[in-house]
């Protein structure tokens, strides 16, 4: 399809796995970029035909379509359950779920750190964009102290919500984790290492060295009232120091 | 393990339950521990099945992520299970309607307890509402068979797993506290070898694993559909394979019907103690008789239909308050007379008490009925 | 046509149940359907353990009854809810160890048996079911002795074989033991 011609020389090509279909996220959303670098991820790997990816319920609901792979779409905050189940069933896939602070954090808890601790041989792709975005803005469990969301319009306080979970950090104390690390796709060289991330998750699923989460630290500019450029501002302003980028777990590549 | 073919075993429901899953080639059971069922997995954990057949066994974190698993397990087109009892397959009714809306196959084993809430471990029937009219949202079913011996729990699995991936919906096995615990003489069945990776690609298409993904279109598993239209023909769909299942696979049992005047209903632990009272009421010259539904969705609604022409009374016997004779009555359509006896909150009958109840209504002497034996 | 409905009643731990699920399986040795019906509740220990084994030519069609040919019990509160409901001409066996109130029926036949005193001669209280399902038999003589023997080799896991010797004799000597109380 992408062919080179009168001698110019291909410099980006849409991943074959992406479906073309147009997506749903809306302008400035890290969504899409992160679906492209899985899809050219899984491309890269050659192993579509032995991936099996779980959607939750919440922006990326619809996943399936933009990537042209097998897709189980979970019950809210139950991929992690489901990611379990379909890697027992066919131990050489890829699985990996692809979820939400919402789905993740708050009401898939419980099968977040249940999965990671059993040390199932998975990678959990962790969106945080500290807010639910498909219902439209709600406080969510990463939403920042003082943030403002629709559940919590005078900005979020400890006495009424309590305090921003530290989901991935917790995962990170997990037997069962051996790649736990918080990254995010604001500019390029941020977006490549995202995708080592992801790859080297990938990987171990692959493997059978344990379960891998990758946090991508992500804007929400519609949910949070703020055009695209604002919203990766405001990002680095006030996510980058609460959520810091880096690894924080990487016990995969100890022999 | 082959010395153990077709052996003769004395075993509880509970335990048939996870030998026969074994042997009718099981790829996975996902379960949490709840009395009176922990013995389905406490047995397979004892018998090691991933050491011989390679069928997966896990303990998982709760009921809503075993059905959770059950759920993926079957989209991807494996023969999976899981087993609790009430409050725990109240945990599981949104998964359950997940894989009715996505058509996945699944097996779901509920041991009955008395309810309604934590209620008690004691054996109960007051889940056929949850069973048969479910409590996960949607205009969905589930084909509900009801066994009444451990043999029939055993024969069960192996009927729920062809049934699940022939019709491609959750199937489950509604027993209760009594049959799961008790115990009684089985034959186990043969080993089938569970399914090989082309086998699954033969026979389930549609299912997201992977296989062959580069020579067909990619398939996932969604329950979700933002067109009304779209969802409404889904649904239909639903609705005639719903009413070619009722027209194919109602199964019950008739027990000395023939001559009967009197009709007791019941399925499971209460059919049993229903053919200890019709012996009695028999051997007082009453001339009883007892269906048995074997499956309670589909439901023998035309049978009942039939007999209630041609017949004195019902009694519909159940531990519950009254959930089943509402089928009944809906299956007489007021053409004889339909009674109910029953208990709830664990407590259990014997069949000379059925057999008091029956004479009560037949208006005759229960005092012949104590001492009478057969 | 033989049937023989039976309620086995003590404390847990007494080994109530196991003693019910050996004389199934002998049941099964002896080429007759069975059933066995426990009453089962939250305690792991102590409080109390019954268990209805049903043993016949016949299919069983109802495995809880009201009514018991047999009712074996091993301390009072199974005695004071099992003794009514003996049929006529049924029988009670008793360990008088933990029954300060003897059965009181006359038309029933009742034995006594020191199970847990020869457990406690003896220093293994493991024994005291195996004595009693001694008793049993000797009692009533629904399966043979050989059959329960076979069937113990079936409740045993494989590492306790070793063991069946010791048990067959407590069987043998429970069925010495076993006296008719005479009223």
């Amino acid at each position: 399809m992408h062919k080179e011609c009168d001698g110019m020389k291909l410099a980006y090509a849409k991943p074959s796995l992406m479906n073309d279909v147009p997506m749903h996220y809306c302008p400035g959303c890290s969504h899409g970029l992160v679906h492209k670098l899985v899809a050219e991820i899984i491309g890269e790997m050659g192993v579509e035909e032995r991936t099996v990816g779980i959607c939750p319920v919440g922006c990326a609901v619809f996943a399936y379509r933009y990537i042209d792979i097998d897709w189980i779409e979970a019950a809210h905050g139950r991929a992690p359950a489901c990611a379990s189940a379909v890697k027992r069933m066919w131990p050489d896939r890829l699985v990996f779920t692809y979820q939400g602070d919402g789905d993740l954090a708050c009401i898939g808890t419980g099968e977040t750190i249940q999965a990671l601790n059993r040390g199932e041989n998975i990678a959990i792709i962790f969106i945080n964009n500290a807010i639910y975005g498909m219902t439209g803005g709600q406080m969510a469990p990463t939403t920042l102290m003082g943030q403002k969301t629709s559940t919590c319009p005078y900005g979020r306080q400890a006495d009424l919500h309590g305090f921003p979970l530290h989901i991935t950090d917790i995962a990170a104390t997990l037997e069962g984790t051996c790649y736990v690390t918080r990254q995010a796709v604001n500019n390029v060289p941020n977006i490549n290492r995202a995708k080592r991330a992801i790859r080297r998750a990938f990987q171990n699923s692959i493997d059978g060295k344990g379960a891998s989460m990758v946090e991508i630290v992500a804007t929400c500019s519609a949910g949070w009232k703020m055009t695209p450029v604002q919203a990766g501002r405001w990002m680095q302003e006030n996510m980058f120091p609460y959520y810091p980028l880096g690894d924080l777990k990487a016990t995969d590549m100890e022999e | 393990m082959m010395d153990e073919e077709r052996e003769i075993l004395l075993l509880k429901g509970n335990e048939a339950i996870a030998h026969a899953a074994i042997r009718y080639g099981c790829d996975g059971f996902f379960g949490y521990p709840i009395t009176p069922q922990s013995e389905v997995l406490e047995t397979l954990a004892a018998l090691k099945p991933w050491e011989t057949t390679g069928m997966v066994v896990l303990q998982s974190e709760s009921e809503v992520a075993s059905i959770n698993m059950v759920y993926a397990g079957g989209a991807t087109g494996k023969c999976v299970m899981t087993s609790s009892s009430s409050p725990g397959v109240a945990l599981m009714q949104e998964g359950i309607s997940y894989m009715a809306a996505c058509e996945i196959p699944g097996l779901v084993v509920s041991v009955q307890r008395g309810g309604p809430g934590l209620g008690t471990i004691q054996p109960s029937q007051s889940d056929y509402w949850q069973a048969v009219y479910g409590g996960g949202n949607g205009d969905y079913r589930v084909i509900v068979l009801a066994p009444d011996s451990v043999q029939e729990m055993a024969d069960c699995v192996g009927k729920a797993f062809d049934m699940m991936f022939k019709w491609r919906m959750p199937v489950m096995i509604l027993s209760d506290g009594a049959i799961g615990q008790m115990m009684e003489r089985v034959v186990l069945p043969s080993f089938r070898p569970r399914r090989t990776e082309e086998e699954i690609a033969r026979q389930c298409p549609w299912a997201v694993n992977g296989l062959g993904l580069r020579g067909r279109r990619a398939n996932f598993m969604s329950s979700l559909e933002m067109d009304a239209l779209e969802m409404e023909r889904r649904n239909r769909h639903m609705q005639e394979k719903y009413k070619r299942i009722e027209g194919q696979e109602v199964l019950f049992e008739e027990y000395f019907t023939e001559d009967a005047d009197l009709l007791l209903v019941a399925y499971g632990i209460a059919a049993r103690i229903c053919k200890g009272a019709v012996g009695l009421l028999r051997g007082k010259g009453i001339k009883a008789g007892l269906l048995r539904p074997r499956t309670l969705w589909p439901f023998p609604e035309r049978r009942l239909g039939q007999m209630s022409s041609s017949l004195g009374q019902m009694l519909v016997v159940e531990f519950s308050e009254g959930q089943m004779v509402r089928d009944v009555r809906c299956a007489v359509e007021g053409r004889c007379p339909v009674h109910f006896f029953g208990h709830s909150g664990g407590v259990m009958t014997s069949p000379e008490e059925v057999a008091d109840e029956a004479c009560r209504i037949l208006g005759k002497s229960n005092e012949m009925v104590n001492i009478a034996s057969w | 046509m033989r049937r023989e409905e039976i309620i086995i009643s003590g404390f847990g731990g007494q080994g109530v149940l196991s003693m019910g699920k050996i004389l199934a399986y002998a049941g099964i040795m002896q080429g007759m359907e069975v059933s066995w019906m426990p009453a089962y509740g939250p305690e792991q220990r102590g409080g109390t353990a019954n268990v209805t084994v049903i043993i016949g030519d016949e299919e069983i069609a109802s495995p809880l009854v009201d009514r018991f040919d047999t009712a074996v019990v091993l301390n009072q509160p199974s005695l004071d809810k099992f003794e009514p409901l003996v049929k006529p001409g049924g029988c009670i066996i008793y360990d008088a160890y933990a029954i300060h109130t003897p059965p009181a029926r006359d038309d029933v036949s009742v034995y006594k048996i020191d199970a847990m005193e020869e457990a406690s001669r003896k220093g293994n209280g493991r024994l005291l079911n195996m004595f009693v399902l001694g008793g049993l038999i000797k009692a009533r003589g629904v399966v043979s002795v050989d059959n329960v023997v076979r069937g113990l080799g079936k409740v045993l896991p494989q590492r306790y074989h070793s063991l069946i010797p010791d048990n067959e004799a407590a069987i043998r000597r429970g069925m010495e033991m076993l006296t008719l109380v005479e009223r």
